[in-house]
């Protein structure tokens, strides 16, 4: 009897304690929020800001969110909406009003039959794709993009610095990564026509980093931002020729907001780095900080905030 | 053109002819890994199987495990391996994998085609005076066949159909048109890839069906389908019978 009461008791406890700490989280989860008067999506005064499920993407979107605030604008995150066919129909909406995108990836969205390559042509090219009521605001010179990246080991014995440099290497030379970058313009057969180069394939997929330092293969796909630049010895070839489509961080935003917020966020785009980009997943991966974390100290550091 | 019209127009295209990834390529892989994998499995699952049948003992055990092993996905067990076993052992890995896929239909079917064969039948052997070796290679292996043929097939199917998983993996295979063709948005080159594991599998079915016919041994063969009587069985033993003390 005594263990039956106690044990009934303990659990009476428990669940207050629970109904009580889900409580305490309803009424604490946004105590510093500026009073909303029901300001939802459309309202002018708050500035809604989105991000892909992609922990590099959201730190952007956090940069973006930061800079906006110390510059007195209202802020609403929505961060973490998923992939591009996910958000794009709300940012096309004016739902959202500012999004971190990439342009090449952006482009191939919108019109996936352009050919343009290089940084510029690509921006070029969005900013007549994009449909109306959005505007891409500068972009930066950060990217997020496919490469041709060797090992630094590689690189040096066989002194590469562009990916015409493989030209020279003897023997079979191979590129891995996901399966469908062989049928991509920037897979083998575009190496072949842009740089002359004789590239076999492997479909390594998620294990392509390992498949190079194995030297299963000896060049591989790996996004430009990926904080294994920083952390291994690794190394992106240059591409002159323009092979892979460029993929530069770009703000995109709802054109009744962009004219008010084009001087905070063409001020970040000026600063924002692929190195930059490459410290910040470190710092999220590695270093395990918190994006918004993450963000406040680039600012400080370039002095935005 | 309708989805069905271009899947067909990509199978048919000179193109799936040529390259590293030329459909009989992958066809040949598809079929390496399906028939090593199966070989493997049935070296360990049919005399394990045998063994719980003749014996009777250790049912519970095999029923546990091979109930585990069905419900353990094979994609993730695959990339589990591969990141475990590391990039250079990827073919063992994926080919771990499937025969983990079909050990338990495998296993089901050469106990159970054991344990089905009425005990009379046995008794009648033993009591005609023959060995427990002649009692198992001629009696309880043939009339169990029918069982393990049909076990041999699910396994089989099951196989065929995950394999095209080894894509993902790099090791190409019936997949690979589907694993690549999802990124791209080339439905057709997916369903084309799609068609063609569902006309291997089908393929392979209807032999493996046939072969399951085939392996009903010949005395009981007159018994209609599905009813495996008791007269049947008896006729067998007879006929079993006879010819040992022929």
């Amino acid at each position: 009897m005594f263990t039956a009461r106690t044990s009934r008791l303990t659990l009476a406890t428990g669940v207050a304690l629970a109904g009580a700490l889900v409580l305490a989280g309803c009424a604490s989860s946004n105590p510093l929020d500026a009073p909303s008067d029901d300001t939802t999506g459309g309202d002018s005064d708050t500035v809604v800001i989105g991000s892909q499920a992609y922990y590099s993407n959201e730190i952007i979107a956090e940069i973006y969110a930061q800079a906006l605030e110390n510059a007195g604008h209202t802020v609403d995150r929505q961060f973490n909406i998923g992939q591009r066919d996910a958000y794009m129909p709300d940012v096309e909406s004016g739902e959202i009003d500012l999004f971190p995108e990439y342009t090449g990836n952006l482009l191939q969205y919108f019109d996936d039959s352009s050919e343009a390559t290089s940084p510029d042509d690509v921006y070029a090219a969005l900013q007549e794709a994009l449909p109306d009521g959005l505007t891409a605001l500068d972009y930066a010179e950060a990217s997020d993009q496919d490469t041709y990246t060797v090992t630094k080991e590689f690189a040096e014995a066989n002194g590469l610095t562009t990916i015409a440099d493989l030209a020279d290497v003897d023997g079979t030379v191979t590129l891995g990564g996901a399966p469908e970058l062989e049928q991509r313009p920037y897979g083998p057969a575009g190496a072949k026509s842009v740089y002359g180069l004789d590239l076999a394939f492997s479909a390594t997929g998620d294990t392509t980093f390992d498949a190079l330092l194995a030297d299963e293969i000896q060049v591989a796909d790996i996004y430009s931002a990926d904080p294994r630049f920083q952390t291994e010895d690794i190394v992106a070839l240059e591409d002159p020729e323009s092979l892979i489509l460029a993929s530069n961080v770009v703000p995109i935003a709802s054109s009744d907001v962009a004219d008010e917020i084009a001087d905070v966020i063409n001020g970040i785009s000026a600063e924002l780095s692929v190195d930059d980009l490459v410290a910040m997943g470190v710092q999220s991966t590695v270093d395990q900080m918190s994006p918004e974390d993450i963000a406040t100290e680039w600012l400080t550091e370039k002095g935005l905030i | 053109m309708n989805l069905f019209a271009e899947a067909f127009a990509w199978l048919f295209s000179p193109e799936r002819l040529e390259g590293q990834y030329a459909l009989p390529v992958l066809l040949g892989q598809h079929l390496f890994y399906t028939v090593v994998s199966v070989l493997i499995a049935a070296a360990i699952a049919v005399p394990a199987g045998w063994a719980i049948g003749h014996t009777g003992r250790g049912r519970e055990v095999a029923v546990a495990i091979s109930g585990a092993a069905r419900a353990v996905p094979s994609f993730g067990l695959m990339v589990l391996l591969v990141l475990l076993m590391g990039v250079l052992r990827v073919p063992e890995a994926a080919t771990i994998t499937f025969v983990l896929l079909a050990i338990p239909s495998l296993l089901a079917g050469a106990y159970t085609g054991l344990e089905a064969i009425d005990r009379r039948v046995i008794d009648a052997a033993r009591a005609t005076g023959m060995t427990q070796w002649q009692v198992f290679w001629k009696v309880e292996v043939p009339l169990g066949m029918p069982l393990l043929v049909g076990g041999l097939r699910a396994a089989t199917l099951q196989v065929i159909a995950t394999v095209t998983i080894a894509a993902y993996v790099n090791l190409g295979g019936l997949g690979w048109p589907i694993i690549q063709g999802i990124p791209l948005r080339r439905f057709d080159q997916v369903l084309g890839g799609a068609i063609l594991v569902a006309v291997v599998a089908l393929i392979a079915d209807l032999l493996l069906a046939l072969a399951q016919r085939m392996a009903v041994p010949a005395g009981i063969r007159v018994a209609k389908p599905g009813t495996v009587s008791r007269r049947a069985a008896r006729r067998a033993a007879a006929a079993t019978a006879s010819t040992a003390s022929a």
